[in-house]
């Protein structure tokens, strides 16, 4: 339908001497959630930080809700994408000196200049559509794995991101939080007014037949198999 | 008992003659014209008394060896037994004469009052209320204390001097044999010709060794007699018109039994008053140990509120910015740390006075705060290391400017992480101003090292300085310990049975 959110435009990268990434060429439509998948070390985490910036590529160039990354981007082009990309780690990294809602609130606050009330207002919607409604008081020490990927989640959305970037969003987590966590995905990508595109790592081939609509696989660095 | 008794046989002449030296104690500090090292052969010592302990052990019939101590521990080191007699310009006073054995004197110094070569000050009725420096445990000192004057106490014999000249004081009042080689030689400075008063250098000897005092006397005339005291204090240029009444007390030989000064007054002396000590600790004292304690307290504190940015603001450096400022920061810390704080202090205050006059608190202050910065700088340093990458990471991915995640991710949990360590050193600040004393500051510590002299006892003025460091730097510890744990996320990690069990 309309143009691509996510264009990847010959994508290189290399740690060393070691080629990480082989001109990767792929786009992705609004609204879609494509899973990547691939071997350990074939790159996948890689690309997606590539997404956001945490690292810098060596050649091509990347189109990302309205953001243009080449090799080499300033500090200040990067912060400006990253406002509209959300990311959520692997292992979380909730700042553990603030509460649940303080995690929510800081990023719109300094980022964006939301005043503290609107902040919040917007931080406790998104709690509770995770199921967290009642823990914005806790410390992310006081919370189990799974209601620290949902804060996660509501992290990475606090601030009305156009994408989501999700590494291994369900490898620490047992089955039934799981598809707990796919069922609040789905979930927030219907429900929120803008349609939200979703790109998420995984090595969970089951997690990404039922929930995405592309699943890309990595295989030395490029991409061997898209599947829409 | 071995050591009681060799510590009560200390000193006295059988020993002495056993040993086959006369062990003199005295203070290379004190400098020319006394006892000082030679420039020439370093190791080697010189000066009038140096020469004079070799005439009179030779009198003896032993060798003198000198042994280094500090000057106003002279008398307490003598009554331990580290040496035999005290031969360092010691001046006669009653209250000396209570408490040690003193011998006839061996020369005569006139108390020399020093101004600035502009100053209208005339005298010492003319000091009311301005600021004289001098040294402690001196007659000059018990002189000024007894005047309306703000009495400076430095440990070395020039600083006063330089003081006086940069304008930090109104006057000096020392012995002319300090000022004519110290003071009145600065073009800045000017010497009023009347001595404020006349007494006596003597030896001093421990109270039990009166063989060894007999045997000094007799030595001493024997010198004064022979022509040879005159030549040595010739040779150092000390010899002035001072010296003759001294040279008529030579013939009296012995001294009083009883202890009492056997003072020559010469013609026109004032004799240097000797305040009549208190001996036990009183309100007094509580009150001056309480002003001590405020002075450290406010001072560390002081210091510490500067040196904690200071440190915080190198560590980032050296963390967050490009190689100059990382190589600024490391230089800073390598130098700060990797020098004494005395001697930062010194350099601070005395060797800075041309370009920066600071007055002492601030330079005390500022020492302190320029040397616990690079202290402050590796506790933080290694506390902002601490914080996981990943945090910073989290906090850019969210759009966070490095500095943004820096001041609101990373450096929150780091203060965490750093508050022991911190509370650790605020402690170690509190007993490191102890040092500020040498730029004559006079804190808790000093304070005690005053009092303690003053009434020959350390047990008591020692046991209230050390519980007055107690009782300032155990609330913060405990203070520091809440905020920790308040700062502390909660340790008890949830349990993998409630994973999902609120979905």
């Amino acid at each position: 339908m309309s143009t691509p959110v996510i264009r990847l435009l010959g994508i290189g990268k290399r740690f060393g001497a070691r080629q990480v990434l082989r001109g990767i060429q792929a786009d992705v439509k609004p609204g879609a959630i494509v899973s990547l998948v691939g071997a350990s070390g074939s790159g996948k985490t890689t690309l997606l930080r590539c997404l956001n910036g945490l690292e810098t590529i060596d050649s091509g160039r990347i189109q990302i809700a309205g953001h243009t990354v080449e090799p080499n981007p300033s500090d200040a082009a990067l912060t400006q994408l990253r406002a509209d990309v959300g990311m959520v780690f692997q292992d979380y990294q909730l700042f553990p000196h603030l509460t649940v809602l303080d995690n929510l609130c800081l990023a719109p606050q300094i980022v964006r200049k939301v005043a503290r009330p609107d902040a919040e207002k917007r931080a406790r919607a998104l709690l509770e559509q995770v199921g967290l409604g009642d823990r914005h008081g806790s410390r992310p020490s006081e919370l189990s794995g799974g209601q620290k990927q949902r804060v996660a989640l509501a992290r990475a959305l606090a601030q009305d991101v156009k994408v989501l970037l999700l590494d291994e969003p369900t490898s620490a987590l047992d089955a039934r939080t799981r598809d707990e966590i796919v069922g609040i995905l789905r979930d927030l990508v219907k429900g929120s007014g803008e349609p939200l595109t979703v790109l998420l790592v995984t090595h969970d081939l089951h997690l990404a037949e039922t929930l995405s609509d592309e699943v890309w696989t990595l295989v030395d660095g490029q991409l061997s198999h898209v599947k829409a | 008992m071995w050591l009681a008794a060799s510590v009560a046989h200390a000193g006295d002449l059988a020993d002495v003659k056993a040993r086959g030296e006369l062990r003199w104690g005295g203070d290379l500090q004190g400098g020319e014209p006394y006892v000082f090292e030679d420039e020439q052969q370093p190791g080697k010592i010189k000066g009038f008394e140096v020469e004079i302990a070799d005439a009179l052990a030779q009198k003896l019939g032993v060798r003198a060896k000198f042994m280094q101590n500090d000057w106003s521990n002279l008398v307490p080191a003598l009554e331990r037994g580290d040496f035999d007699v005290i031969l360092n310009g010691l001046e006669e006073t009653p209250e000396r004469r209570q408490r040690i054995r003193l011998s006839t004197p061996y020369y005569t110094y006139g108390e020399t009052l020093t101004v600035r070569a502009g100053s209208k000050l005339a005298s010492l009725a003319d000091l009311e209320g301005k600021r004289v420096g001098t040294l402690n445990q001196t007659v000059a000192n018990d002189i000024l204390k007894a005047s309306p004057v703000e009495v400076v106490l430095y440990e070395g014999q020039q600083e006063p001097y330089m003081d006086l000249a940069k304008g930090r004081t109104d006057a000096v009042l020392l012995d002319h044999v300090i000022a004519d080689r110290y003071g009145c030689v600065l073009p800045e400075l000017r010497c009023l010709p009347d001595d404020v008063a006349r007494g006596h250098y003597v030896l001093g000897m421990g109270k039990s060794a009166p063989a060894l005092e007999d045997a000094i006397n007799r030595a001493l005339a024997a010198l004064q007699r022979s022509g040879e005291l005159e030549r040595i204090l010739t040779r150092w240029k000390l010899w002035d018109s001072r010296q003759k009444p001294a040279k008529v007390v030579a013939t009296g030989a012995t001294p009083a039994p009883s202890g009492a000064p056997s003072v020559a007054s010469p013609p026109e002396a004032a004799v240097a008053p000797a305040p009549a000590p208190a001996r036990h600790f009183g309100r007094g004292h509580a009150l001056l140990f309480l002003q001590g304690a405020l002075v450290t307290l406010l001072v560390s504190l002081f210091s510490f509120a500067l040196a904690s940015p200071l440190g915080i603001a190198l560590a980032i450096m050296r963390l967050y910015t490009g190689r100059p400022g990382r190589w600024l920061a490391a230089a800073y810390v390598e130098v700060f740390r990797g020098t004494p704080l005395l001697l930062q202090l010194y350099v601070l205050y005395f060797g800075l006075a041309d370009v920066i006059r600071l007055d002492p608190m601030t330079a005390a202050i500022l020492g302190l705060a320029l040397n616990y910065g690079a202290y402050e700088a590796e506790v933080y340093r290694g506390a902002l290391c601490s914080v996981p990458h990943g945090q910073t990471e989290a906090a850019r991915a969210l759009g966070l400017s490095r500095w943004q995640a820096l001041r609101h991710v990373v450096f929150p949990q780091a203060l965490r992480t750093a508050l022991p360590a911190v509370t650790n050193d605020f402690v170690a600040l509190l007993k490191d101003s102890s040092l500020i004393s040498v730029i004559t500051v006079v804190e808790l510590t000093k304070r005690m090292t005053i009092l303690a002299v003053e009434l020959r006892d350390w047990i008591t003025p020692g046991l209230s300085c050390a519980a007055l460091y107690f009782v300032m730097s155990f609330p913060l510890a405990r203070w520091a310990r809440r905020i920790e744990r308040r700062l502390e996320p909660m340790q008890a990690p949830a349990s993998d049975a409630d994973v999902g069990g609120a979905a």
